[in-house]
């Protein structure tokens, strides 16, 4: 099953979005990257690697981010994990993570995940 | 410059950054999140701690270890952006004893197009381009007319100066400064300040 990550500047917000994903995909594999270190706000390098080889196989990793360095910070894990299938996705976070978690969790693949994300972020809510 | 001199320029950057850090989070807390003075003071304190252990490396791991400390400790944008900043002048100084001007230069070049790829963005958008660019710049020019190292430093710092004025006078349209769009005019980059202390530092030392 294709693994996701979220990384946040708010430990909460990410504990949160993760919360909202096991009401409809109470098994997906899923891990929080939210804050530093610390518990303060910004993006932790060492929490993202963490998150991404928690929920890591061969079904590869789904990355969704807030903004920023969260973003950036994101590119620099991947480019240093140089080889495993991880893709970042640019959509908005709590939706985006819901429509993933409930497609992998039916068993659809890596690609077919992203193409999914892709329209989250087009579908207008009014 | 040999690492000795670079590990003392670095110190004395850490130094400037933790002395400032209250001044560049008041900027940052007027169009942006409030972080980036202690953020970057955080990464340096990091840094600082790794230090001794450079000595007798070459000033390009010098440079590579900066990068990578301020990526994995600063927590903010400028952890990515100075980070890759750093590390690519470590990787085009590799295997020189010694950082002579055009050296520099090219590392400088190196980092610039770095921090372009990596926060996707170019001169003109209230980004700490906006100081480095015009600098590099100045330098080159001032280094090719024959001036001394001394000088051509004095005239890059001269033009991240200005270079800073000049974010004062524009929307932000990178970073969390976009989000206020026109609101962000006559308020100064804190991006672009604080390369610009780093930069007095290396002027003072060359």
């Amino acid at each position: 099953m294709v693994g996701f990550v979220i990384v946040s500047h708010s430990e909460r917000l990410a504990e949160g979005v993760l919360d909202l994903t096991r009401m409809m995909a109470p098994d997906a594999k899923i891990a929080a990257a939210g804050g530093m270190e610390d518990g303060g706000f910004g993006t932790s390098f060492e929490k993202i690697q963490n998150a991404i080889e928690e929920v890591y196989s061969e079904d590869g990793v789904i990355v969704l981010m807030d903004m920023g360095s969260a973003v950036m910070t994101t590119e620099m894990v991947i480019e240093a994990m140089e080889g495993k299938k991880i893709r970042m996705a640019d959509c908005p976070v709590a939706e985006g993570a819901v429509t993933g978690t409930v497609d992998a969790r039916i068993g659809m693949g890596i690609d077919e995940i992203l193409r999914d994300l892709e329209q989250v972020g087009t579908q207008k809510k009014l | 410059m040999k690492t000795e001199k670079l590990i003392a320029v670095v110190r004395k950057i850490a130094e400037k950054i933790e002395s400032e850090k209250d001044f560049l989070t008041e900027l940052d807390n007027v169009i942006g999140d409030g972080d980036h003075g202690i953020n970057l003071a955080r990464g340096f304190g990091e840094v600082e701690k790794k230090l001794d252990a450079l000595a007798d490396k070459e000033p390009a791991e010098v440079l590579k270890s900066v990068g990578m400390t301020l990526v994995s400790t600063v927590g903010g944008a400028s952890g990515p952006l100075y980070g890759t900043g750093f590390m690519k002048m470590g990787m085009a100084l590799k295997g020189k004893e010694e950082i002579r001007t055009a050296d520099f230069l090219e590392a400088f070049q190196a980092a610039i197009e770095g921090i372009q790829m990596r926060g996707k963005s170019t001169k003109g958008e209230k980004t700490m381009l906006d100081a480095m660019i015009p600098a590099k710049e100045a330098i080159e020019k001032a280094w090719k007319e024959d001036a001394d190292a001394i000088a051509a430093f004095a005239a890059g710092i001269a033009a991240a100066k200005e270079g800073v004025e000049f974010t004062k006078t524009i929307a932000a349209t990178k970073g969390r400064a976009s989000y206020l769009g026109d609101r962000s005019i006559g308020h100064q980059d804190p991006g672009a300040t604080s390369f610009t202390m780093m930069l007095e530092i290396v002027g003072d030392e060359v």
